[in-house]
């Protein structure tokens, strides 16, 4: 134990005096939690459009400015043929281009069926398939409007209609950094975790300190505890940090439910997280290394957490590799904690699940620490 | 005192694969000693020595240190040596204070007499001054002078100093062989690895090692007579001519 409090005083001595880590620590998450939810934002805005009106007539132009107020899209142009607004998609100006046909108000006067025609610029295939799935929907309104216009008052009683209300739960104004912002917290914390505690052991590898502790009668445990407390101290700190000043004050997001239940999952992710970054260390030799295998982990683990893609449209294999995910699990318990309010029952499994990566991970970690080669 | 044997070793041998770094070594080391390990660069004076510390298994062979066996029970071998490397194995980032504070907290010593000792060894080492600054601030003469008396900071029975004055000015070097030559006064055997051939002079005992073999084991002044040299250089290199590993 004494031995420990040793090691504990060192290591916090060295982390306070290093400004650079320090300074990392305050920034970091205020940053990434201003930036990251404001940009990386999935509502698709600003869709290029290119609009060739064969028509000239009301209806196209009503069609035309009943898209631009949508607001979603941005006219990059009128052209005179199709082969005009193919041109500009090839060269990147527009994602979309509608084509309106010549006959597209006499037709519709006349009870005929209109036609348009929508290209679509597949390179940025989420923006132009979004672009074309808003398009679709404000043509279908026009649609509704001009039948409801042009359809004699008593038959139009008859036809049937479904109309579609929609009621967000859990984050009612679909207000997008409510979904972000709990998901970069936990980036936040597994950045500590397996970061920088790796590349602080591998640093005393690299000085070559960590000779000078083996020889030493420090026990493995004791070696390996001295470098978790103060990364665990450091992650929930940052975790406050960025839940009570960054998403409470500038997001207005307050967990709905237990702040004590999330701050208990919260300690054991982190055991978890560190193991990893245990697991990194003992491979190492030098912060280099360390840095590259952490970072070759840390994109799978971000990328497959659910995060930024839901994992319930991802292939049955990436399935399986976001269930071996410790990231995965956090997001979901902060998601269901902080915009749901679900309780322990609701989270049972989660925590089954976190507690044996904690074990599992540390377990490789101890067990290939080595004090004698 | 009575001397007792604290390290010695039977046939100990290193292999990694194919190569035998250090090849069936035996020998004793007695109690109060200045042991010197000399031999060529890549010759297994630094294998031999991470396998006396116990940061190294021994592949075959016995050794017994301070009474505890290398292969069972390295831990209680560790309690009772210190260690200086080639690598600087303070922290730079602490103070010369802070750097004290912790090896002796980590060898069991209380908070009190680690105070007390400190002050005393600060003074010793005249680095009253500097006690409260960073060690990366240190000359580096006065850093090893440091690393050493940290490393016997806790009384241990036997002290490793793997080339302790690598790049230290002669004046330094002289004054850090005062300090060895205090510890051995104090009963702490010290076993140390070296270039300079002077340095081998200072020792009691000295062993040759070549390509892994302990070539030669004895006092300086009958290695001397035994190979007809007039000093060491001449003995290291009528032993370490015959080298076949790269030199």
């Amino acid at each position: 134990m004494k031995t420990l409090f040793f090691l504990l005083q060192k290591e916090f001595t060295q982390i306070f005096r290093d400004t650079v880590i320090l300074r990392m620590i305050m920034a970091v998450p205020v940053v990434q939690l201003l930036i990251l939810p404001l940009a990386a934002d999935y509502e698709i805005k600003n869709i290029n459009i290119t609009v060739i009106d064969h028509d000239h007539s009301f209806f196209s132009r009503d069609l035309t400015s009943r898209i631009m107020a949508s607001g979603y899209f941005r006219l990059s142009g009128f052209g005179q043929s199709f082969n005009e607004g193919f041109a500009q998609m090839e060269t990147d100006k527009t994602d979309l281009v509608l084509e309106i046909p010549p006959s597209f108000e006499k037709d519709l006067v006349n009870g005929e069926k209109g036609k348009l025609f929508i290209a679509v610029n597949a390179i940025n295939g989420t923006k132009a398939n979004i672009g074309a799935v808003y398009l679709n929907r404000i043509i279908a309104q026009f649609n509704q409007n001009i039948r409801a216009e042009m359809a004699p008052a008593p038959k139009m009683a008859a036809l049937p209609t479904i109309e579609i209300t929609n009621l967000n739960w859990f984050n009612k104004y679909l207000d997008y950094p409510h979904f972000m912002v709990p998901g970069i917290l936990v980036l936040l914390v597994t950045m500590v975790g397996a970061l920088m505690c790796s590349l602080n052991i591998v640093k005393e590898k690299e000085i070559g300190t960590i000779e000078q502790i083996n020889v030493t009668p420090i026990r493995k445990h004791h070696f390996i505890l001295g470098k978790l407390i103060p990364f665990w101290v450091i992650g929930m700190f940052v975790f406050s940090v960025g839940l009570f000043l960054i998403a409470r004050l500038v997001y207005g997001i307050v967990p709905q439910g237990s702040i004590l239940l999330l701050y208990g999952f919260l300690s054991i992710y982190l055991v978890a997280v560190m193991g990893v970054g245990l697991i990194i260390s003992t491979y190492a030799n030098t912060q280099q290394q360390a840095m590259s295998l952490a970072f070759f982990f840390l994109m799978i683990f971000i990328l497959m957490s659910g995060l930024f893609t839901p994992i319930d449209s991802m292939p049955e294999w990436a399935k399986w590799i976001a269930r071996f995910n410790p990231v995965t699990w956090f997001i979901e318990v902060m998601r269901m904690i902080v915009l749901k309010g679900s309780g322990f029952h609701h989270i049972r499994l989660h925590f089954l699940v976190i507690t044996g990566f904690a074990i599992f991970f540390n377990a490789w970690a101890i067990l290939n620490y080595k004090k004698t080669s | 005192m009575e001397t007792k044997t604290v390290i010695s070793t039977e046939n100990l041998t290193k292999r990694f694969g194919d190569f035998t770094a250090v090849n069936e070594i035996t020998f004793d080391v007695k109690s109060g000693e200045i042991f010197g390990f000399l031999g060529a660069n890549g010759a297994g004076k630094t294998t031999a020595m991470r396998m006396l510390c116990g940061l190294s298994n021994p592949t075959s062979g016995k050794a017994n240190i301070a009474g505890f066996d290398v292969y069972r029970q390295t831990e209680k071998i560790k309690r009772n040596i210190g260690y200086m490397s080639q690598k600087f194995s303070l922290y730079e980032d602490l103070t010369i204070l802070e750097n004290i504070r912790f090896y002796g907290g980590i060898y069991g010593m209380d908070r009190k007499s680690i105070k007390a000792k400190s002050v005393e060894l600060v003074e010793q080492l005249g680095l009253k001054e500097e006690a409260t600054k960073l060690v990366r601030s240190l000359p580096l003469g006065w850093k090893q002078k440091l690393a050493f008396s940290v490393a016997i900071f806790h009384e241990p029975k036997i002290v490793f100093l793997d080339e302790p004055t690598g790049g230290v000015d002669p004046v330094t070097r002289r004054q850090f062989w005062d300090l060895i030559y205090a510890a051995a006064e104090r009963g702490i055997t010290v076993f140390v690895t070296t270039h300079y051939m002077d340095e081998a002079e200072y020792c009691n005992r000295i062993s040759m090692m070549v390509d892994g073999y302990i070539k030669a084991l004895d006092s300086p002044a009958n290695l001397k007579k035994q190979f007809g040299a007039s000093n060491m250089d001449e003995v290291f290199y009528q032993l370490a001519r015959g080298a076949k590993r790269n030199l």
